[in-house]
């Protein structure tokens, strides 16, 4: 019983199908749209470090080190435009970001 | 001499064994708490779920042999990241229910699309894919013998990928003073201390002698 490579890559493509389908599922709820982001960051973060292991060269877990600081620079940015939003107007449901509708 | 080899061989299989395990382990809890996030009625028990994915992600990335991105997972998503949203999602006085409402409405779409991508990724994960030798010889940086991992990558980081890591931390500076400006409010009808102003008055600008005639008052 060995884990190989494969197998990290299906423990990343299950994250990340979960991702996607709970943006699907919370299509009005932005707050676990960010987190749905979060998870699909972070499988492709387990792909980066699972080839870097099986590969042995150390530039993918520098990659996934930028990713890293990339989500949470958007997680950062995210919720800043959502408190903003809420506080202009009272909700924070998808359908209700129409103010540059014309 | 036979029989130490056979030991060893034992020893070995039992620590295979083990990896497996914990493995299988991690991953299964963390697929179940990523469920739990997207399928939480609470947003908040959503964001300790999320936690939870991030601790196994992190025991996940131990057993890869990435200690030092698995004690930075631990830092940045749990300590900071998570932590954020938990603030946002309390802060707010959002009615969740109501949000959740027509949720049943998509769940075909997002049934069919999350489908689709999970077959194709079976697909390429579970058949049609190996490693070339060349990948294997041309890789960048190889990991050192002897070095733990931290090590390893600090001395290529702060090398090779130098640029690299000063861009990654312009982008955190936007993004904290992005931050700042956006959530930033000037509450008008504040009356505030303006220690500058305090500071620089002078006899001059702040009184005036008026020479009063008898008999008129201030009205001259």
């Amino acid at each position: 019983m060995t884990v190989g490579l494969g197998d990290y890559l299906a423990v990343a493509a299950a994250l990340f199908t979960i991702g996607v389908f709970g943006i699907f599922l919370n299509r009005k709820n932005v707050i676990v749209i960010l987190m749905s982001i979060e998870l699909i960051l972070l499988a492709v973060n387990i792909n980066f470090v699972a080839f870097s292991s099986f590969l042995g060269d150390l530039v993918g877990q520098i990659f996934a080190l930028f990713v890293l600081t990339v989500a949470a620079a958007e997680a950062a940015i995210g919720l800043a435009i959502l408190v903003v939003f809420f506080r202009n107007r009272h909700t924070i449901a998808v359908e209700d970001v129409n103010l540059l509708k014309g | 001499m036979q029989s130490l080899s056979k030991h060893e061989g034992a020893e070995e299989e039992r620590k295979r064994m083990l990896t497996a395990i914990a493995f299988y382990v991690f991953s299964a809890i963390m697929i179940a708490s990523a469920f739990m996030v997207i399928a939480a009625r609470n947003p908040v028990h959503s964001v300790l779920f999320l936690i939870l994915a991030f601790f196994n992600a992190a025991g996940l990335f131990v057993l890869l042999g990435a200690e030092f991105l698995a004690m930075i997972l631990v830092v940045v998503y749990v300590g900071a990241v998570a932590v954020l949203f938990l603030f946002v999602v309390m802060m707010l006085d959002v009615d969740f229910a109501e949000l959740k409402k027509g949720a049943q409405q998509y769940l075909l779409a997002g049934l069919a699309v999350g489908g689709l991508l999970a077959l194709e990724l079976i697909f390429i994960v579970a058949y049609h894919w190996n490693i070339t030798p060349h990948a294997v010889a041309a890789a960048a940086a190889a990991t050192p013998a002897g070095v733990s991992n931290t090590v390893a990558l600090g001395r290529i980081l702060y090398t090779d990928y130098v640029y690299y890591f000063e861009v990654a931390g312009l982008v955190l500076l936007v993004a904290m003073i992005g931050a700042i400006v956006l959530t930033l409010r000037a509450r008008p009808g504040v009356r505030r201390q303006s220690v500058w102003r305090q500071v620089s008055r002078t006899p001059e600008n702040s009184m005036d002698l008026v020479d009063v005639e008898p008999g008129r008052g201030d009205k001259a």
